[in-house]
Formats: C-alpha cells, sequence, structure tokens
C-alpha cells in the first residue's frame, strides 16, 4: 500500500480552502499551516502562463527527515505515510532543515508538526480533510498499488511532475500539468 | 442631547471596562490515543446551518468536540449551493464565532465631560430608547423617514418589522452598489432576472465568457465548482479583464482589454455574429424582438473599429465570436455580478444579455437554465399599512427603471440640503458596514451627522457601529436559527439554520430582537410566533417536513413539477417582458427616456501619474466583513497593491515596500499599503483587494491593515437608469510618508 495525492493544477484557483480545512480539522495553530498554496508566474504583460499548486508535505518514499531525525519521532507508517511522534520530539530541527520542500513547522507546543494525509480520517474510510474540502476538486488521494483509485487513474491519465525529483526523495506528491 | 455626532470607538466605554470573555480558540488534543492520531475523532454532533460568510448560503454541518466546542464547518452532500464542499470563508466561519474583538453588548451614544463614549446598556434600554426615537421621528415627520439598509439573512426579519412600522425604504446595498444594472438588463431583456446564485449552467457549458468577472477569486462557491468541472470537461474559458486573473490563467483566450471600454467589445462580437451569420437564426427569429433594429445599430461596429478603443486585435475579436458561436446554444457570456463600475452598467449588462440572446443560451443546456424554487407558507400576520409615500417619492423624476430602493440615493436624501422629497431622519443598519460599502464616505458621513437616529446591528465593531447612537450586538449565525434558505436552483429545495451554540456574551439572534422592538412599538401583532424556531416548525408543517426532520437533515430538495430546466426545441416560450418576446430593442429604456440599444461611450482616462483604481475579490475574504477572522487573517490579512513592473521601475518602487495612495481628488490612504509588483496588471491600471484597511481599532487583527478602496472611490459615476453606483472611474498615484507629512 502506498498512499499519494495528485494536485490537478489546471482546476486549482488557489483559494486555499485546503489550508483552512486542514487547520480545523486537525487544530494548527494560528500562524501555521501544514498546507500552502504557491502560485508561479511566467512571461511579461500579456503574454503569461501562472501555475497554482497546493502543496504539504510529499510523503517521500526515501525521507531525509525520517533518516536525519535522533529519536525516531519522525517515522514511516502502513501505506508510506510520514509522521512524527510529539512524545518522542525534542524539537532539534533537524528534519526541518533536511526536507528539501519546507514542509514541516515548529510548533509552539515544542515538537515538529506536519501534514499526516489525516490518517484519522483514511483510517475511516475518509478522504484527508482539503481533499473533501476542495471546491475544485483538484485534489485526488489514494492507493497508488491500487489501480482503480482515484490518484493512480488520474496520474494514468493525466501529464504530471514531482517538485524537485533531484532531490531523490521519491515524493508521492504529484502535480497535473 | 447630542448635537453632532462624532465617530467612537467601540473601545471608548463608559461605565467601566466591559467583562473579559472567554473566547479565544483552545483545542483540547486528545493525548490517549496513540502516536498516529494527530486530529481529534470524527463522527461528532453536528448540527445543519447555512452559511453567513457571503451571499452564497451554502448548507452544511457544524461539528462540535466531545467537550461542546464548536470545531468546524463542512459542507452538506445534499446542498446544490455547495454540494458538500464549502469554501475558505465557509470552512473559517468558526473564526467568526471566536473572534474576541465581538460586540458583546448593548450600547448606547451619550456624552460625557464633553466627549461622546459608548455606556453598556440592557436590551430592554437599548430597545426603549430606539422604540421613543422611532416613534418621535414618525410623529414628526411619518414613519417614512426611517430606513432600513441590510445584508443577511437577517434582512427578513427586519423587514417585517419596517414594512409594518409604514417605511417603504427598505435598501439593500447589494442592490445599487452591485448586481443591480445586471437584474435591471436581464429583466428588460428576458423579463427575468439571473438571481442568486446565478442560473448560469456552467457545468455543462462548452463556452464560458467572463467580462471582469474573477471567478475563483470571488469565491461563488457553486459556480467555482462548475468552472472547474467545465475545465475538466474541455469547455473554452474566454476572459476579459486587464488583469491576468485567475481565470484569465485557465482561459483558451485571455483579452487584456483597455480598462472601460468593453461595451465597444461587446459591440463588435454583436456585429461580427450578425454580420457572418454566426448567430442562431432560429432562436432569435422564434423569440426575440428588434433584431433588424439590433443589426443595423451595430453594423458600424467592427472589430477593427473596436481594436482602436479597447487595444484587443480584431483578429481575437473574430476568433473568440466564433469559437461563442460554435458552442451555441452551450455558452454563456456570463451576467457578473459586481457590475457598478463606470455609470452606464445597465446598459452594457444590456449588451451582454443580447449577446447570450443572440447566441441561443438563455434557456438552454450549458447556457441558462430554468430555476425552481420553494415557496414557502407566509407567516400569517395583519395586512402591511401601504405607506404614504413610497422610496421613489425621495428622488422624484431620478432612476426611472430601478425596481428596488436605491441605498445611495437614500442617504443623499438624507442630507436636508439636497431637496429630498421628504426627510429621512432615521436609519437601522443591519450586517452593512455603510462606511465602507457606499462609495464616497464624506457624503455618508455628511448624511449620519443630519440623522435623529443612527441604530447598527452587527456582530463586530465595523465602522458604521462607531457613529452609531445604540449598537446592538447580534449573535453569529452559528449561535441562531434563521429564516429557512429557499433559493431558486435547479430543483426547489430548504435549508435550516440552528444554532451550535448558546449565543456568546449579551449577544441576541435577529428575530428577537426584531419582535423585542415590534412589541416597545407596538406592532407584536406582526411577529406571532415567540421565537423563530416556532415559527420555522409551523413553515415546515406546511412544507410537509419537521424542525426535528430538517435538524436531522439539514436540506430538503424536492423534485421539479414539469421537466423544464430547459426550453426544450419546439416550445412556444413567452417571456415575461411587455411583448413576451425576448427584446433585443427595448422599448421600455426608450419610453424611459434611454437608448434602446446600448451605446459606447468613452470614459474619463487616467490622468498623467495616475493609475485606474481597480478593486476585487480574494477567495478567502467576503467584503470587509471578514478582515478579523483569525482564520482567514491567517491566509491572508492585509491587501497589496498590484503594481506593473514598468510603472514600479518608473516610480522607483520595491517588492514589499509599503506606500500610501492618493486619488485624483487629493484624498489620501489613511493607511500605507504593500507594493506588489506584478506582470499580472496592466500598465495603466492598479489593483487591490476590497476590504481592507479599517480604521477601527477595536478589531485588532485588522485595523490599519492594507488600504481602503472605499475611502479613494470619491468620484461616483451614477447609473441614471437604475441609480448604481459606478466606482471605477477612480484614479491613484504613489505617495511616500515624506511626501504625506510634508
Amino acid at each position: 500500500m502506498r498512499y499519494a495525492m495528485a494536485v490537478d493544477t489546471r482546476k486549482c484557483v488557489g483559494c486555499s480552502d485546503c489550508v483552512v480545512a486542514c487547520q480545523t480539522e486537525n487544530n494548527v495553530p494560528s500562524g501555521f499551516c501544514r498546507d500552502w498554496v504557491v502560485e508561479s508566474l511566467d512571461g511579461a504583460y500579456p503574454q503569461l502562463e501562472i501555475e497554482i499548486r497546493s502543496e504539504r508535505c510529499n510523503h517521500c518514499s526515501n525521507a531525509a527527515c525520517v533518516r536525519c531525525c535522533p529519536t525516531g519521532a519522525s517515522h514511516v507508517v502502513d501505506g508510506g505515510i510520514v509522521l512524527v511522534n510529539p512524545d518522542k520530539c525534542i524539537g532539534c530541527g533537524a528534519c526541518i532543515a533536511s526536507c528539501p520542500y519546507d514542509a514541516r513547522y515548529a510548533h509552539p507546543k515544542g515538537y515538529v508538526d506536519k501534514c499526516t494525509f489525516c490518517v484519522h480520517r483514511i483510517k475511516n474510510g475518509l478522504n484527508p480533510a482539503c481533499v473533501s474540502v476542495c471546491p475544485t476538486k483538484c485534489l485526488h488521494f489514494g492507493n497508488l498499488d491500487d489501480p482503480g483509485s482515484d490518484v493512480a487513474q488520474v496520474l494514468k491519465k493525466r501529464k504530471y511532475k514531482t517538485l524537485i525529483p533531484e532531490a531523490g526523495t521519491d515524493p508521492n506528491l504529484f502535480f497535473l500539468i | 442631547m447630542i448635537s453632532r455626532r462624532d465617530f467612537i470607538r467601540i473601545s471608548a466605554i463608559s461605565a467601566g471596562a466591559l467583562a473579559v470573555g472567554t473566547g479565544g480558540y483552545k483545542f483540547i488534543r486528545n493525548m490517549s490515543s496513540g502516536e498516529e492520531l494527530n486530529g481529534p475523532v470524527p463522527d461528532l454532533k453536528r448540527t445543519p446551518t447555512y452559511c453567513e460568510v457571503c451571499f452564497w448560503k451554502c448548507a452544511g454541518w457544524v461539528y462540535k468536540t466531545p467537550e461542546g466546542r464548536i470545531w468546524k464547518i463542512t459542507g452538506n452532500d445534499e446542498d446544490q449551493h455547495s454540494n458538500g464542499r464549502f469554501c475558505p470563508r465557509g470552512t473559517g466561519g468558526v473564526g467568526m464565532y471566536y473572534d474576541e474583538d465581538r460586540l458583546r453588548t448593548p450600547l448606547i451614544r451619550v456624552e460625557e465631560r464633553g466627549k461622546q463614549v459608548f455606556r453598556e446598556a440592557s436590551w430592554d434600554e437599548a430597545l426603549d430608547f430606539i422604540a421613543a426615537k422611532m416613534k418621535d421621528i414618525s410623529a414628526k415627520y411619518g414613519p417614512e423617514s426611517i430606513a432600513l439598509f441590510t445584508h443577511g439573512s437577517g434582512s427578513g426579519n427586519f423587514t417585517t418589522l419596517m414594512k409594518a412600522f409604514g417605511s417603504p425604504n427598505i435598501a439593500e446595498p447589494s442592490y445599487a452598489q452591485c448586481r443591480g444594472p445586471r437584474d435591471e438588463a436581464f429583466l428588460a431583456t428576458f423579463g427575468e432576472e439571473v438571481y442568486s446564485p446565478e442560473i448560469t449552467d456552467i457545468r455543462d457549458t462548452k463556452c464560458l465568457v467572463l467580462i471582469g468577472s474573477h471567478l475563483g477569486e470571488n469565491m461563488h462557491n457553486g459556480q467555482v465548482q462548475e468552472m472547474s468541472d467545465a475545465i475538466e470537461k474541455g469547455a473554452v474559458i474566454i476572459t476579459v479583464d486587464p488583469r491576468f486573473s485567475t481565470a484569465a490563467g485557465k482561459s483558451k483566450f485571455w483579452l487584456p482589454i483597455k480598462p472601460a471600454t468593453d461595451m465597444a467589445l461587446l459591440l463588435a462580437w454583436m456585429h461580427e455574429i450578425i454580420y457572418n451569420d454566426l448567430y442562431d437564426r432560429s432562436y432569435v427569429e422564434k423569440y426575440c424582438s428588434g433584431f433588424e433594429q439590433l443589426k443595423a445599430h451595430v453594423k458600424d461596429f467592427t472589430p477593427e473599429w473596436a481594436y482602436g478603443i479597447t487595444t484587443i486585435k480584431p483578429e481575437l475579436i473574430k476568433k473568440t465570436a466564433r469559437e461563442m458561436a460554435n458552442a451555441s446554444p452551450s455558452v454563456i457570456v456570463h451576467p457578473g455580478r459586481h457590475v457598478t463600475w463606470y455609470g452606464d452598467d445597465t446598459q452594457r449588462v444590456r449588451a451582454v444579455a443580447i449577446l447570450n440572446a443572440l447566441l441561443g443560451s438563455w434557456g438552454k443546456r450549458g447556457g441558462f437554465y430554468k430555476p425552481s424554487k420553494f415557496s414557502l407558507a407566509p407567516v400569517k400576520t395583519p395586512a402591511f399599512k401601504e405607506p404614504a409615500k413610497t422610496w421613489n417619492d425621495l428622488f422624484p423624476g431620478k432612476y426611472p427603471i430601478a425596481s428596488s430602493p436605491v441605498s445611495n440615493a437614500i442617504i443623499d436624501a438624507s442630507v436636508p440640503a439636497n431637496n429630498p422629497g421628504y426627510p429621512v431622519r432615521g436609519w437601522i443598519v443591519n450586517g452593512t458596514n455603510l462606511i465602507f460599502t457606499i462609495p464616497n464616505q464624506q457624503n455618508t458621513l455628511e448624511a449620519i451627522r443630519n440623522l435623529d437616529l443612527l441604530v447598527a446591528i452587527d456582530t463586530m465593531p465595523m465602522e458604521i457601529t462607531g457613529w452609531a447612537d445604540v449598537v446592538l450586538p447580534e449573535c453569529t449565525y452559528l449561535e441562531r436559527y434563521d429564516i429557512l434558505r429557499a433559493s431558486p436552483h435547479r430543483k426547489p429545495a430548504i435549508a435550516l439554520r440552528m444554532p451550535a451554540a448558546e449565543p456568546s456574551y449579551n449577544t441576541k439572534p435577529n428575530y428577537w430582537i426584531a419582535r423585542e422592538l415590534s412589541k416597545k412599538l407596538g406592532l407584536a401583532e406582526y411577529f406571532p410566533f415567540e421565537k423563530q424556531e416556532d415559527m420555522l416548525e409551523w413553515q415546515l408543517k406546511q412544507a410537509g417536513s419537521s424542525l426535528e426532520e430538517m435538524q436531522r437533515i439539514g436540506v430538503k430538495t424536492y423534485e421539479r413539477e414539469s421537466d423544464d430546466l430547459y426550453i426544450s426545441d419546439n416550445e412556444e416560450a413567452e417571456f415575461s417582458t411587455d411583448s413576451g418576446k425576448i427584446e433585443l430593442y427595448s422599448a421600455y429604456f426608450e419610453q424611459a427616456g434611454f437608448d434602446p440599444l446600448p451605446v459606447y461611450v468613452a470614459h474619463p482616462e487616467p490622468p498623467e501619474g495616475f493609475y485606474r483604481l481597480i478593486y476585487g475579490r480574494a477567495p478567502m475574504h467576503t467584503f470587509s466583513r471578514t478582515s478579523n477572522n483569525s482564520n482567514l487573517t491567517d491566509l491572508m490579512d492585509e491587501n497589496s497593491i498590484w503594481v506593473n513592473p514598468v510603472v514600479a521601475k518608473e516610480w522607483g518602487l520595491k517588492n514589499d515596500q509599503y506606500i500610501r495612495l492618493r486619488n485624483q481628488d487629493n484624498v489620501t490612504s489613511d493607511f500605507p499599503v504593500k507594493v506588489r509588483i506584478t506582470e499580472r496588471i496592466r500598465w495603466d491600471s492598479v489593483y487591490m483587494v476590497h476590504g481592507f484597511g479599517h480604521s477601527q481599532q477595536q478589531m485588532k487583527r485588522s485595523f490599519s491593515r492594507g488600504v481602503s478602496d472605499s475611502q479613494l472611490i470619491t468620484n461616483v459615476l451614477t447609473d441614471p437608469l437604475m441609480g448604481g453606483t459606478g466606482m471605477r472611474s477612480n484614479f491613484v498615484t504613489f505617495v511616500t510618508e515624506t511626501e504625506v507629512a510634508s
């Protein structure tokens, strides 16, 4: 089992609903976020192109954050989801420095926090909060090892890319282009 | 006795400070449920609501924690407005409830030692004060001398109160500051407006044309969702905008038009479609009148003619006209929503309506569907007294085609020097921050200074509350029952809002406020039910449902009476215009003394060194009402001024520097605004998101953050047809802090 997410950049309008839904679902403290929106613009007026991406932890198959964690707080669970155990985390920040996607933040309570793919929801057969809420339905989630899953289907049909592939992290967050 | 009304910051409280509430959202993290559980457990008690953060009114569920605290809001899968997915503002609606800066108790303006302050009052005292003033004004000038300005779900109950009192002056700024020109234009053409939610069948369209409409940035939920569906299905999107909007970024064709010239483009499209036989001939012959007059009218409006005005190349005008025609009738030239731009807005949207008629999209799949609305049983009350004077009598001879009271005209009429048809001496302002809503702030303040009574009903200490004699704190939508939502849509449906929590502090629901005030005015018979929920129970019973059922399901959708979502091919459709036809040529406008066919008029251009101020929406904010919501300020806590790199270079502006803006009338912004240098805006314009730059200190997160476009909109081009306030002929330049100081 390998959980993955695909973000359709053609449909995303950058509304940041994914960010608010994650904050309320997971009680992310004000001023922090586990997911965020990036706009990249190319060209000069009026020859312009824009790409809008909802980004979060890439739940890398080769996760630098897990390798560098001195206490084992950062770890991988079933389905390849990368999690942090707050009780084991000493807040050293090595994982924050190692993540090429800047996906982690230091929680005010003293541990490092990040996207969990809403593991508490997917256990109950629900999609992550960001996927459930997205008004444009631009987020696809599922088990990549299941060819019938939404995410496997859409990655089969569409062109896609990953971010910073040269980092060799083998990410599980894909961007449909 | 207070002679002249000064602005009072709500923090200037007399008689001791307000009690500190227990606000501030603190969730108890579940530490005992294992390392993988970083969030709370699902399946908690949920209560239905429909959203009040914007006018789309999506229906959803409010979830609470085991401790009974409001946790999150999600969409109701059965709801046509949201399809189970809330937008960021709706999702962030919890921030409205937890906002520690909320109004907490009624306030009455008093004068102490020569200074005006608010004193805390009981509800009884505050309502007694209002009732006495209302009776006094009514005795002196008549009941029509008190006006209601209102927005949102509380409007229904306060409207009942005002009608019972005998005033016809019940104005929604959503008419003359927003959608009014569109409604009148579509009424004149098709005999029907486009409603809210709009009846645009975007889901099934093959071509969507957006003219200055920035769907995706204006997060009109259902429409944005359908635009995404249309993208998925390969629809062609054509966006006309001087700014490279998000929608422009999703478009096959972006027409970077010179601002204020849209009418020329619309006329050229009509010319191209008519003279190249691209229009839906059978539809036009069957359903439309005035085609020959229209054809003659647009004869000279060639794409080449329009090029000189719009800067859009003739080839692009021709190509996009063909894209529309190819998709016909599954094409939508979007009517827009906030369309009060240049003062000829009704005529411009008329051109949009005519174009849709030529393309045969009205009443067709992928064009405009025919809505259906659930008809709720009206509450049995005595008949309202016929007011002795109408709202039109306030400004005789003006705005002859306005079908709703014109808020700005009522404000003008509140200044005696403007010689109104009769005096306006009192305002009740519910859920609309008139200082930010109505352009030309000095004019609004002048009107306010002439009033005998100003009551502001709100959840937040918005600027308007600082000018009030009495401030009434309403509880948020998460703490109250409200009237049922029964909006038009593809299928008739009703939705319930019920409280997820008790009202915080000393706040009350609008029904309670309206009813208690009605008792003090001797009008209690107009509110026969003790509580809002008693009225709902009765209404739901008439609808074959019950309060208990609606509390469980939130939304009830009914089947249409007949299969008539679209006009069928051989249908002898009749339209609600005078002629029963779709009126390409408007005899109605002609009789009222206006152009029966839309005409291009050149609008003022920015003077040297000035740039046209264009404003719009961000998806995470609604007007100025969300600007202090902590869930949403987390996403955006100030606006920025978008500046083209060429302009930035000329002025030596750097990204993220703060600068003041000064407009053509020498009005300088209260606060500096952050510069955003971007290729996404034309060199003759600047752009900002509306709703920021609050001057109200009590709103701690929004005070002084960014610039208020409303403050800089002092040149208002009023639509002579219906009174709409055109707000896009204001020009700004950049001023440094040193220049401001000198």
